[in-house]
């Protein structure tokens, strides 16, 4: 296990996930009603960490673990194994009452803007649920401080007294926000914030969520499930692929040479602005499905859709660790990374045929 | 941090996003919102049916408060026997005449008096015991539903149990029991009368409600907003009050609505069958049973209470349907 | 499906198991219990004579020796003997059951044809003449209590048709079937009307708001346009989907009655079981009450495993959960 050493010095560091394993209890083909216990390995073995100030961009595809480890890391999951130590102070160990006090430092944006707002209450009750819960603010100053919250994000304060259904996907996503800031929070995690909203709609919240972070040095773990959005937001990405993570690096450096071939697809799948530059914009499909987290592929668990994969693929699990060739903050967890600038496709030699154990 | 491509909007747009929501001028009425409540409401003022119902049911709530005023205009006492003036000489009821509007029963006394007494046992233990199904019911139910595992197996185990018991049998056997040897419960002793039925139709009616309620709050347990609300650090037992409670009490309200007449019908039949209201007290159950033995004689007797009955649990039944119609237009909230 | 079916099974027994425990609560070691002996001995018995009684009952042992006897005898098929007669309870029962089930044979196919007949009427012609006609039948009978209907039944149909020469029903009594197949007949169609008219509103408003729902389905839609008849559409596959909850309804409304037709009973003096477990309780004789009881509940139990196994033969994914 590598423990990642943080960008800046450690008292920086804010959020530190220690070999986080998440499995899930399920029972399959149970219509006889002697159904199989199997587990879901949702996620496996994930260290990250996040520092002070900084933006983390969590990329993957859908069902690769990412918003189970959001949630993890917020403590609304019980990891399996492994620390989640925030602040340092590790939340895994905590009671239920300590975990509380907690929870006023480190808050969460939803991916659904109708489904994370309780239809059947005000805005102004919404954006003030955490005073109340928390007692931070007497009930008389509460409507100024919600007030102040909604105009932070760029709501009319006049809507108070509104209901949800009254305001659009974006508007909805701004209370969203209010409510997240409203106990002045140092993390905040934002589960695909702007996957549900028009494409239009996207750069406003993205762009309040990075004035909000100037202003209020807040630092953020970014979730979304490509690359386009974090891109321009985030320092450094992390890239996850079921239930692990394949590579993690500065934003700048990933950006231009990813070194996994799963990044590598991941990033050729991103609209470019000019789509003469060829040079830039090949695009690599992959080919498969994703397998089932059921039942994970032995090794590297991408080798079964990788043109790259080759026999130890399939026998070795790949370390996430610095390539020759990267940066000292960059991390790729492949046993053959790409070249910088190098195409993906299947290496000179032609591998020998995946082993293809495990897996029907 | 790189701002995003020059197409996208580069300002924060209060403006742009929806600019007829955020620039409209602030009138009182768009600033407010209109609450579900509101909406609903206003969809219950156009529905007419239900208006005159509820019409009937105001006036058969006027009758039951000022029935001692009836009484007192008429001059007829709602326990006193008139013997001569009441009864034929062979000794049966009188037929509806100039000094007893709607006749009189076999006792001889007056029955425009005893059913509109009748009116008032029938909504008190109607609403009484709808609130007791009511609050035991959604309690259980948000309980099992919310907090799910061993919980929620034990009283859905109760819930199975409590719908395989017959009710009237054992509604009839608890009250009976109960009337020989009245129940001493602290202070209070459960004896004949409005307290014991009520409590009958309570204990074998919740399980319905339990189980809707569960159904609702499993369907609304895994939202986004619970999640959210967990992540503020609200307690289970706040976000069951303020976030979950809110959303079944539309389909709490409906079932209440329709469960008034259920429970008026269940303790006038409970009086039918003589474990109810017991006399002297006017009942509109027991005044039925009283008469059938007289129908061949005295058809007033048995038909005006039975009258009342009627258009009272009618009266309910279509507000009952008004109300779901108005708060739940679109029929969803018995599918969980 | 085996495994589900030994399941369902499994639960029925449990929730049984349950009611025994309730009903035993109630009856043996509840308020009433206690003056069982002293009402057997009559009001001047000497104190030995009550305690002599009470003990030829086990009413003066701990409750677990009379559950466990309760229990015991329960499941020897023994539901125990009447206080007063010392008849057994099981035959008792068994009178009164050809009774009920003759009750419920004759009104369960009225109230389900006529039910179902108008609330589909009503669905494929919503907003017209009829289906206001049949909604505002519906929603009367609903709430029309059963002794109100049973009453007013007896009022009208019997006796004002009676003193008017057209002796068409019997007021009250039950001639065996065995005895006299017409008599049988004649003397239930009173009480049968009175249990099927009430039931039936339920059935028209359920078939009405389930036919609707399904006629809205994509699928219908479907079936219309690529051209079936509306017929066809309508009695082949709306109807089926429709039937499923009316299905559900039927079978655990069949499954209460046994216990649920006490009234009726009442209101035209047939000595079924309702009729027995009233008399029983007026006489405070808690073996024949708690007999009818279980019997009833039986019915219940029974009638929902039957629901649960028909629901899953005709639709698998029931089984899942």
């Amino acid at each position: 296990m590598t423990v990642e050493t943080p960008v800046s010095d450690s008292d920086g560091l804010l959020l530190s996930l220690e070999d986080v394993v998440k499995h899930f209890p399920v029972r399959t083909g149970s219509w006889l009603g002697r159904g199989r216990r199997e587990v879901v390995h949702a996620v496996d073995g994930v260290s990250l960490s996040v520092s002070r100030g900084e933006t983390v961009g969590l990329v993957g595809e859908t069902g690769c673990g990412k918003s189970t480890l959001a949630r993890i890391a917020l403590r609304l999951l019980e990891v399996t194994r492994g620390r989640v130590v925030f602040d340092g102070v590790d939340l895994t160990a905590l009671s239920a009452r300590h975990l509380r006090s907690y929870r006023r430092e480190m808050q969460m944006i939803f991916q659904d803007p109708y489904g994370s707002l309780n239809p059947r209450r005000r805005v102004g009750s919404i954006i003030g649920e955490p005073f109340a819960v928390h007692g931070t603010v007497t009930r008389s100053q509460r409507r100024r401080s919600v007030q102040e919250l909604m105009e932070l994000v760029g709501l009319n304060p006049e809507h108070y007294n509104r209901f949800p259904a009254e305001f659009s996907g974006g508007q909805r996503q701004r209370i969203g926000v209010a409510r997240a800031l409203a106990l002045r929070p140092k993390l905040l995690v934002c589960d695909e914030p702007v996957s549900a909203l028009d494409v239009s709609i996207q750069a406003q919240i993205v762009n309040l969520l990075a004035r909000l972070q100037q202003e209020l040095h807040l630092t953020y773990l970014f979730i979304a499930h490509d690359l386009s959005v974090v891109r321009h937001l985030c320092d450094r990405i992390a890239v996850m692929y079921l239930g692990q993570l394949v590579e993690v690096g500065p934003v700048g450096e990933l950006d231009v040479t990813p070194r996994h071939p799963y990044t590598q697809a991941l990033l050729s799948a991103v609209p470019v602005p000019d789509p003469d530059d060829t040079a830039r914009h090949r695009r690599v499909v992959l080919t498969g499905d994703v397998p089932s987290p059921i039942d994970p592929p032995s090794g590297c668990r991408f080798r079964t859709r990788c043109p790259r994969a080759r026999q130890v693929c399939a026998e070795q699990v790949p370390p996430l660790e610095v390539r020759a060739g990267s940066g000292p903050d960059h991390r790729t967890a492949c046993h053959f990374p790409l070249d910088p600038g190098e195409p993906l496709g299947s290496l000179e030699v032609p591998p020998p045929p995946v082993l293809e154990e495990g897996r029907q | 941090m790189t701002p995003p491509g020059a197409s996208a909007p580069s300002e924060l747009g209060t403006q742009t996003e929806d600019p007829h929501l955020q620039s409209a001028p602030a009138t009182a009425r768009s600033i407010v919102g209109r609450s579900p409540w509101r909406l609903a409401f206003e969809r219950f003022r156009r529905d007419r049916l239900s208006l005159v119902a509820l019409g009937v049911i105001v006036v058969i709530v006027l009758v039951a408060i000022f029935a001692p005023l009836i009484a007192k205009g008429t001059g007829h006492g709602v326990y006193t026997q008139y013997p001569t003036a009441g009864l034929t000489p062979a000794g049966l009821p009188r037929p509806p005449n100039a000094v007893f509007p709607l006749g009189t029963d076999d006792l001889g006394r007056t029955l425009l008096v005893r059913i509109a007494y009748g009116a008032r046992v029938s909504l008190l233990v109607g609403v009484l015991a709808t609130l007791l199904t009511v609050s035991i019911g959604a309690a259980l139910g948000l309980v099992a539903g919310y907090f799910g595992r061993g919980v929620d197996t034990l009283i859905a185990r109760a819930v199975d149990v409590m719908l395989s018991i017959p009710f009237l049998l054992f509604a009839i056997a608890l009250a009976s029991v109960v009337s020989v040897t009245p129940l001493h419960l602290g202070p209070f002793t459960l004896g004949k009368g409005v307290p014991i039925v009520v409590l009958v139709i309570g204990i074998f009616s919740w399980a319905t409600v339990a189980r809707i309620v569960r159904g609702q709050v499993i369907a609304i347990r895994n939202r986004e907003y619970i999640e959210a609300a967990r992540a503020l650090g609200a307690s289970s037992w706040r976000i069951i009050v303020f976030d979950v409670l809110p959303n079944v009490l539309p389909t709490i309200i409906v079932y209440a609505t329709l469960l008034i007449p259920v429970s008026i019908v269940a303790e006038a039949a409970l009086s039918y069958l003589g474990v109810g209201i017991p006399p002297p007290t006017a009942d509109w159950g027991s005044m039925i049973a009283d008469a059938q033995s007289y129908y061949q004689q005295a058809w007033w007797f048995l038909t005006f209470p039975s009258l009342a009955l009627l258009t009272t649990t009618l009266a309910f039944n279509i507000l009952g349907d008004g109300v779901r119609d108005a708060i739940d237009p679109r029929g969803t909230a018995f599918k969980a | 499906m085996l495994t589900f079916l030994a399941r369902r099974l499994a639960l029925g027994i449990l929730v049984m198991w349950l009611v025994t425990v309730i009903v035993f609560l109630i009856f043996y070691i509840g308020p009433g219990s206690a003056d069982v002996a002293r009402a057997l001995a009559g009001r001047d018995a000497p104190p030995a004579t009550v305690a002599l009684i009470a003990h030829r009952l086990l009413l003066d042992r701990p409750w677990y020796v009379q559950y466990g006897h309760f229990v015991w005898e329960l499941l020897h098929g023994n539901l125990g003997f009447d206080y007063y007669h010392d008849e057994p309870v099981t035959s008792i029962v068994a009178q009164g059951i050809p009774i009920t089930l003759s009750l419920i044979v004759g009104a369960a196919p009225i109230w389900l044809l006529i039910g179902v007949l108008t609330g589909m009427y009503s669905a494929r012609h919503p907003r017209s003449v009829l289906d206001r006609v049949f909604t505002t039948f519906a929603l009367t009978f609903y709430s029309t209590p059963t002794f109100v209907l049973g009453v007013l039944l007896i009022l009208l149909l019997y006796y004002q048709l009676t003193i008017h020469g057209i002796a068409l029903f019997p007021g009250s009594g039950f001639t065996p079937l065995t005895q006299n197949p017409f008599e049988w007949f004649r003397g239930l169609i009173l009480p049968w009307l009175t249990l099927a008219l009430v039931a039936a509103a339920t059935y028209t408003r359920l078939t009405r708001s389930s036919m609707l729902d399904v006629l809205g389905e994509d699928y219908v839609r479907t079936a219309r346009a690529k051209g079936l008849g509306e017929r066809r559409v309508v009695w082949r596959h709306a109807l089926r989907a429709a039937l499923t909850p009316i299905v559900t309804q039927f079978g655990i409304d069949v499954g209460t009655l046994v216990g649920g037709t006490v009234i009726t009973e009442q209101v035209f003096g047939l000595p079924g079981l309702g009729w027995t477990a009233v008399h029983a309780i007026e006489e405070q004789d808690l073996p024949v009450i708690i007999g009818i009881v279980i019997v009833a509940s039986a019915a219940v139990v029974v009638a929902n495993i039957v629901v649960d196994a028909l629901y899953a033969f005709v639709d698998p994914r029931v089984r899942l959960h």
